[in-house]
């Protein structure tokens, strides 16, 4: 190779990005020893004691890991099937639509809310759902009672997984209309010819071509079972709901940063790390076993 | 084309455009009531009977922002931490991503240095280190923090990686034999061919540095630190939680006492950036979603 001498320009090139990993990612993950620490902030991670697994033994032992955790695998199963079966629906749908500028529009519409963040969707979504506002006026046409949707422990996780289907629908509906475009149109010219009709064709040849990109898509989205969505979920709830909507991290951000259970709140961040990354690891493995998918 | 003429098939295709006019409508129509409300009059919003249009049209609530220093500053916070976080990622995602893109065989370490970026990609240390850590550097309060907190975007990394290389061998080889340098190459050649590829990750780490909340509420002490988002937050979305307690009557209060109106503006207010980049964001997505993908 005539280039050797370009290695240490490359060196060169990569060390402010990794100076920037190791700075905030990599220093942080070993401030996560604090884990097996009774820490005390004014000694340090060098001067406080030791104490094994004894933050993980007293995060079991307690009865808000139970809940935070069946919360947060609950509501990000419900988002996974969600958001699984509502793009595919509405890409079949977008690809039956003959008129293309009518088309154009429903996609301008549609993938705007993904762009915005849950501090302003969760003020609108606040003011959509208020005692007063737009939904409990629509449901006393039907001489329904107001609702207090924010305040109803039972209705919350639901609230939370149809606003998060709301918000990321039309943008999880893009990849499936690039797998649709994938599909050869000769296909469908000679199923027409043989007499499929209009269901036929979305059955045995539209549907087909979509399942891989969707099997794909279902096994990378294992990976975030721990995920429920913080920002989301930090932005929506209040201690009413906080039965069935408080989640690992908001709980770990609650008890560690503003009650300053250190030690306690990152075994339990570390744990959800762990196994999210077992998880993330499987999937990937998986998703290359049955799709042949890299990511690099 | 395929001509659908049946009767069954024309009224499908009615039922269709019906279905999708209502989804685009349910999409946009939350975000239409918030800006309508914003012109109403407090006490029609208060009452709950804004719905498609204001009532009792004005712009106070948008004169009353004019006036409030507090709300610009953290617009400009926001301004400052976009500017300084996009160029940022932009310079170090294409200076990783090049090095990065070579094979083993013209750079020795890269398969390590990949490997240690995935890793670092799937597992953090968790909330409570990454304060810790923060703190320890001094960059509590500081504008840095909100660009550097967040971590190297790897995912951008990536994405841009995958694109340097599909692109053809031949034309860097040919730079080399002219007797260009890597440096010269990549800013010369490499960075010219990349344009979509490079517009598409810099409009995404635009739009995240506009709507991320967290790293303001978490490290800035001072409400004066706030970026755009973090106000909100405070002063919009989140409720007064040690007054609600358990008491669904006080949320019910908390809501009818807190200025719709003029939180409707602020909330709008902050889209607006949003919304300006929209069409470049339409654009460039599309593509960038699928052009960072593995060819085979």
């Amino acid at each position: 190779m005539k280039n050797k001498g370009f290695a240490k320009h490359y060196y060169l090139m990569l060390l402010p990005g990794y100076v920037w990993l190791i700075m905030f990612s990599i220093v942080p993950m070993f401030g996560a020893l604090i884990a097996f620490q009774d820490y005390q902030p004014v000694r340090g991670v060098f001067g406080s004691e030791w104490i094994g697994l004894e933050n993980f033994e007293y995060m079991f032992s307690l009865n808000d890991s139970k809940i935070i955790f069946f919360n947060t695998i609950f509501i990000a199963l419900m988002k996974m099937v969600a958001h699984l079966i509502v793009p595919v629906i509405f890409a079949l749908m977008l690809n039956e639509l003959r008129a293309a500028i009518f088309k154009r529009w429903v996609q301008t519409l549609v993938y705007l809310p993904h762009f915005l963040s849950w501090v302003i969707l969760s003020g609108i979504i606040m003011d959509v759902f208020s005692f007063t506002g737009p939904v409990n006026n629509l449901l006393s046409i039907f001489h329904i009672d107001p609702i207090l949707f924010m305040g109803k422990p039972e209705l919350f996780p639901y609230l939370v997984v149809g606003s998060d289907v709301w918000k990321e629908f039309g943008f999880n509906t893009i990849i499936y209309l690039a797998a649709l475009t994938g599909i050869n149109p000769s296909l469908y010219e000679a199923a027409a010819l043989d007499g499929a009709n209009r269901w036929h064709r979305l059955r045995h040849i539209t549907v087909p071509g979509i399942a891989p990109t969707a099997l794909l898509l279902l096994i990378l989205s294992l990976g975030n079972v721990l995920n429920a969505g913080f920002d989301q979920i930090f932005n929506l709830y209040n201690p009413l709901v906080y039965s069935t909507g408080d989640i690992i991290d908001t709980w770990v951000y609650r008890e560690g940063l503003l009650k300053l259970q250190y030690g306690l709140a990152t075994a339990v961040g570390l744990l959800k790390s762990v196994v999210g990354f077992i998880l993330i690891t499987l999937s990937y493995y998986l998703a290359n076993r049955f799709t042949n998918y890299r990511i690099f | 084309m395929i001509r659908e003429t049946s009767a069954a098939s024309k009224i499908f295709d009615l039922v269709l455009i019906i279905v999708l006019v209502a989804i685009s409508l349910l999409c946009i129509l939350p975000i239409w009531y918030t800006l309508m409300v914003s012109f109403s009059q407090k006490s029609a919003a208060a009452a709950g009977i804004v719905s498609v249009w204001p009532v009792g049209f004005n712009l106070n609530s948008y004169v009353q922002i004019m006036k409030d220093a507090v709300f610009f500053n953290s617009f400009w916070v926001s301004i400052q931490r976009v500017a300084l976080g996009a160029s940022l990622s932009f310079v170090v995602t294409v200076f990783m991503a090049y090095p990065l893109s070579k094979s083993t065989k013209e750079f020795r370490l890269r398969n390590v240095l990949m490997w240690v970026l995935v890793f670092m990609m799937l597992f953090s240390g968790g909330l409570i280190p990454l304060y810790q850590t923060v703190k320890a550097y001094g960059l509590i309060d500081s504008v840095w923090v909100l660009v550097l907190s967040g971590g190297l975007p790897m995912f951008n990394v990536i994405l841009v990686m995958n694109f340097f290389r599909n692109l053809p061998k031949e034309l860097e080889e040919s730079a080399f034999v002219d007797g260009a340098g890597p440096w010269y190459t990549l800013i010369k050649l490499i960075i010219p061919l990349s344009v979509p590829v490079l517009a598409t990750v810099t409009l995404f780490s635009i739009v995240s540095h506009w709507n991320e909340f967290f790293s303001g509420l978490v490290f800035m002490t001072k409400p004066d630190n706030y970026p755009l988002q973090t106000y909100i937050q405070q002063m919009v979305v989140q409720m007064d939680l040690t007054t609600i307690n358990n008491d669904p009557e006080a949320l019910k209060r908390l809501n009818e006492l807190s200025n719709q109106t003029l939180n409707a503006a602020k909330i709008f207010i902050a889209m607006i950036p949003i919304l300006v980049i929209y069409p470049f964001l339409q654009r460039f997505f599309v593509h960038g979603i699928t052009l960072g993908s593995v060819k085979e």
